[in-house]
């Protein structure tokens, strides 16, 4: 798997991934031996070597490299990761850096950095896939509101399927928050929302107020919602404890969430389980239609009490959990609109006959589609993440993400009317007026995709007639 | 003579890890010398050291489940699988036939094809092939599909029988009905035999025969496995003459599939108890016999809840189908009724293991009403007996027939594979890898016509 990080958000977000994935791995992994499930996400280089030093299963682990890469039209935020305990992990080769940033413009990041790193991002692409002996997919992170991630990172992603068009590209992608502080974030979404329907294979889209939500919830709990409760300390989503990094920096707690998801994503490409689910099979069972690929994602447990008289939440609350509000990383209700697909990744001590009983026990209370309607993918990954016994990831592919469309919208057309800022973008060399009403578009036939959809719900389908054979 | 058995995808490596460690467990006992010497040879090659190394081909498009089942058997302490005998890959066929079918399988047939050869040559005599698989997946589906056809090039006068197990209804992969629609499909031209597990109706064994709490898919596989052995042990036969048999996949073929139109095989052991009471249980045969044939009539798939309510059809109804409605009245209503439910079989294959397997009395599986017309129940059912206890059993009687059992799965699945392709949903992930809707609707017809024929069964 390769990781590409661009801009600041989805940077930080990468630095807390790759501390809770080498704590992941050093958790498991005793013997200090480079094995198939580290090989996934790290090379091992032995830098005394001359030929570049890599090397293959079964030694001993010298250098792990994360197989990633690290974009930035800024130093701030790599130069810290660069300083810090990651450094190991990283070499100059997979950075690309600039100084002046994007502004908070899509068309800056886009259109201008786009052309002018494009060379410089492809080649640094190229390299990092040669170290892979088989390159499954890319990940990308970045957000979606300002100008670096948004526009250089959507740029990022067109270039992926221009130069590796088999390989499966998987887009976490941050969006703001109706009160976020860039004024121009509606812009950037947008714009970078026709990029994610036409060329991502799955966006996995996370909202910051919800992240925000579920740090505060674990305060409180941790802050003596009631005596005698202690959360453990490593157990928690939002914790980086047991990290290399020490002291949490702001935006670490909700950052983590998002890493821990990326975890779990992974999790049964990397360790064994009873019933794998690779990262082909989440894009392949949870994306019907080539542009309905936005999946809503859940995490559960948000925690384990430390204190381990108290009895340990039921394996059924798990499930129940999973499609409960509270752990939803986006503001949508699915309950209330259609489920088109469902995937749940489960982790630890949990066998098929836990999953299906629960399965059985949800599925009347969730509205799934006519065609679909036993539409679970599911997974079974005997490692638990650190400090829980069990875990559930669920993915879905619901028609409610058509409300975060739908508000985005809003926020855009607010802007667009009154032509605000809008200068900022047509100055950039190959940005036009079409750019904006082209990307409006596309974002407006795809909530008509889902609104369509949704006109099914609660109607009774008869089925297709069959064939019919001659006799 | 061997067996040569080709394990692929995640759910056919784990099985077959299952069903070598249940032979070898079972000839291990130092019981009966020419019963375990025949099972050894079926399906393991003896090293000059005496190690018994199975008779398998591990086939998967990513590593980890190969190496973790080739590690267990090593840990076993009792065999393994040979050390060049798998093929895997990194990425996965993404639970997409078409990626199996038209990407993988092309790409290493002759990697493929020359680890199979491998463990042929090491046979002295082939009695034939078994390719185990699941339907729901990519790789066991997909790959598998391509590797039979490759089998049936490379090796015409075989005898090739496809091992399939059928997801959970209530779904494990979303797009598991085309798969699967698509595997039956190919798979029927080219296959002698195919044996169904459902992991439904294993998992109902787990749940209420073995009274398993928590069931694992280890614990799943396990039964399949037992069941699968009590028919591959060795066994004697009618054309056997006194000696086990050494055609065991020939004569299940032979046996069962009378018409290349049927060729869906379901098996039903008798008993099946948690391991812990086996040592405190009496066997007899007439109890577990009795109950064997009401559940092949009343198509219950396990001994428990068996609806004895249903009965064979008197002569006047013989011509209802089991899906079709007809007249009612005559017999009654209680007759009727159960006549349009009567699973009817076009043949059987008994198979008895243990003590006093002699005295069993097993005229009733030979009455006609419980078959087809076309065949004389001589040639419709089949015995094989072996004196020696199964896997602990003292006594146990597996049944493997070919009848409408597998019709209302069968029918579901295609069904609502058929609503999903009405609505076109995923059609592009097969597309992308070279399978069109030309593809899909031909597999669809062949299987309606499958399922036309078992409804119309007389």
């Amino acid at each position: 798997m390769r990781h590409s990080k661009v801009g600041q958000c989805g940077n930080q977000v990468g630095c807390r991934f790759w501390d809770l994935a080498l704590r992941e791995h050093a958790h498991v992994n005793k013997t200090g031996v480079y094995d198939d499930a580290l090989s996934s996400f790290f090379r091992n280089v032995d830098s005394r070597k001359s030929d570049g030093g890599a090397c293959g299963f079964g030694g001993r682990i010298q250098h792990l490299k994360a197989r990633a890469v690290l974009v930035d039209m800024e130093e701030g935020v790599v130069n810290e990761i660069l300083q810090g305990p990651l450094s190991e992990v990283f070499d100059s080769t997979q950075l690309l850096t600039d100084v002046s940033g994007s502004g908070n413009n899509w068309a800056v990041g886009h259109m201008s950095y786009g052309s002018v790193y494009r060379e410089q991002i492809v080649d640094k692409l190229r390299k990092a896939a040669e170290h892979c002996d088989c390159l499954q997919c890319f990940f990308l992170i970045h957000s979606m509101g300002g100008g670096t991630g948004s526009g250089l990172g959507t740029r990022v992603l067109s270039l992926l399927e221009e130069e590796f068009p088999e390989v499966c590209r998987i887009v976490t992608s941050v969006y703001p928050s109706p009160e976020d502080d860039v004024i121009t974030s509606p812009y950037n979404s947008v714009l970078a929302m026709k990029e994610l329907s036409e060329h991502a294979d799955c966006v996995i889209p996370v909202e910051n107020q919800s992240l925000v939500d579920i740090v505060n919830k674990i305060k409180h709990m941790s802050d003596g919602g009631k005596p005698g409760l202690t959360i453990r300390k490593d157990s928690s989503i939002i914790s980086g404890q047991g990290g290399l990094r020490g002291a949490e920096k702001p935006f670490d707690a909700m950052n983590n969430i998002v890493a821990n998801l990326l975890l779990n994503i992974t999790s049964s490409a990397r360790f064994e389980g009873s019933l794998n689910m690779d990262l082909n099979e989440i894009a392949m069972n949870l994306v019907p239609f080539p542009r309905l690929h936005y999946l809503v994602p859940s995490l559960t447990p948000l925690y384990t009490l430390a204190d381990v008289s108290v009895p340990t939440r039921r394996l059924d609350q798990m499930f129940s959990d999973a499609f409960s509000k509270d752990h939803q990383l986006l503001r949508a209700n699915p309950k209330h609109s259609l489920y088109l697909a469902c995937a749940l990744m489960v982790r630890g001590n949990v066998q098929v006959s836990d999953l299906r009983r629960n399965i059985e026990r949800l599925r009347p209370s969730l509205p799934f589609v006519s065609w679909n309607q036993e539409g679970w993918k599911t997974g079974l990954c005997s490692v638990p993440p650190v400090g829980h016994s069990h875990s559930l990831l669920a993915l879905a592919n619901n028609t409610c993400v058509k409300s975060t469309f739908l508000d985005l919208k809003e926020r855009f057309t607010k802007l667009y009317r009154k032509k605000a800022h809008l200068h900022h973008y047509l100055h950039v060399e190959g940005m036009e007026q079409s750019c904006f009403s082209e990307a409006i578009t596309s974002l407006s036939s795809l909530i008509e995709e889902y609104h369509h959809l949704d006109a099914t719900k609660g109607k009774l389908i008869p089925d297709a007639p069959r064939l019919s054979i001659a006799r | 003579m061997s067996v040569v058995t080709v394990q692929l995808g995640q759910c056919g490596n784990q099985v077959g890890h299952e069903l070598f460690d249940v032979v070898c467990g079972d000839a291990h006992d130092g019981q009966r010398r020419s019963y375990c010497s025949v099972s050894r040879e079926r399906f393991f090659h003896q090293t000059e050291r005496g190690d018994l190394v199975a008779r398998a081909v591990l086939i998967d498009m990513e590593p980890k489940v190969i190496k973790h089942s080739m590690n267990k058997a090593a840990n076993s302490g009792r065999w393994t699988y040979g050390d060049d005998a798998h093929f895997s890959q990194k990425q996965g066929s993404g639970n997409n036939w078409a990626n199996g079918f038209c990407v993988h399988g092309p790409r290493h047939e002759a990697a493929l094809e020359e680890l199979v050869r491998r463990q042929v040559e090491r046979c002295d005599r082939l009695s034939g092939l078994m390719a185990m698989m699941s339907v729901a997946g990519g790789t066991g589906s997909g790959v598998g599909t391509y590797v039979t056809q490759c089998l049936r090039d490379t090796f015409p006068k075989s005898f090739i029988v496809n091992q399939l197990t059928w997801p959970y209804g209530t779904g494990e992969v979303i797009v598991q009905n085309y798969n699967s629609v698509l595997t039956l499909a190919h798979l029927y031209g080219l296959s002698d035999a195919i044996l169904v597990h459902e992991n439904d109706t294993v998992h109902g064994i787990c749940a209420r025969l073995l009274n398993l709490k928590h069931i694992s898919f280890g614990d799943v596989n396990r039964v399949i496995a037992h069941q699968l052995g009590a028919v591959l042990q060795p066994a004697l036969t009618t054309d056997s003459h006194g000696l086990y048999s050494r055609n065991p996949l020939g004569e299940l073929a032979s046996a069962l599939v009378c018409h290349p139109e049927y060729k869906l095989l379901s098996m039903s052991t008798v008993p099946q108890m948690p391991s812990a009471s086996i040592a405190y249980s009496t066997f007899s045969w007439p109890g577990p016999l009795r109950h064997l044939r009401q559940m092949l009539v009343s198509n219950s798939k396990m001994e428990e809840g068996i609806d004895w309510q249903v009965r064979l059809p008197a002569a006047s109804e013989r011509s209802r189908s089991l899906t079709g409605g007809g007249r009612g009245g005559g017999r009654g209503g209680g007759g009727a009724a159960a006549a349009a439910i009567f699973n009817r079989s076009l043949a059987n294959l008994l198979i008895l293991r243990g003590k006093d397997v002699y005295s069993a009395e097993t005229g009733g599986f030979e009455d006609p009403a419980l078959f087809t017309s076309w065949l004389s129940p001589r040639d419709a059912f089949s015995l094989w007996k072996s004196p020696v206890p199964f896997n602990k059993y003292e006594k146990s009687a597996t049944l493997v027939s070919n009848s409408q059992a597998l019709l209302r799965p069968l029918d579901d699945m295609v069904r609502k594979a058929w609503n999903m392709f009405a609505s076109r949903a995923y059609i592009h992930q097969y597309v992308k890898f070279g399978i069109s809707e030309e593809d899909f609707l031909d597999s669809f017809t062949s299987l309606e016509q499958v399922i036309s024929s078992y409804s119309q069964l007389s």
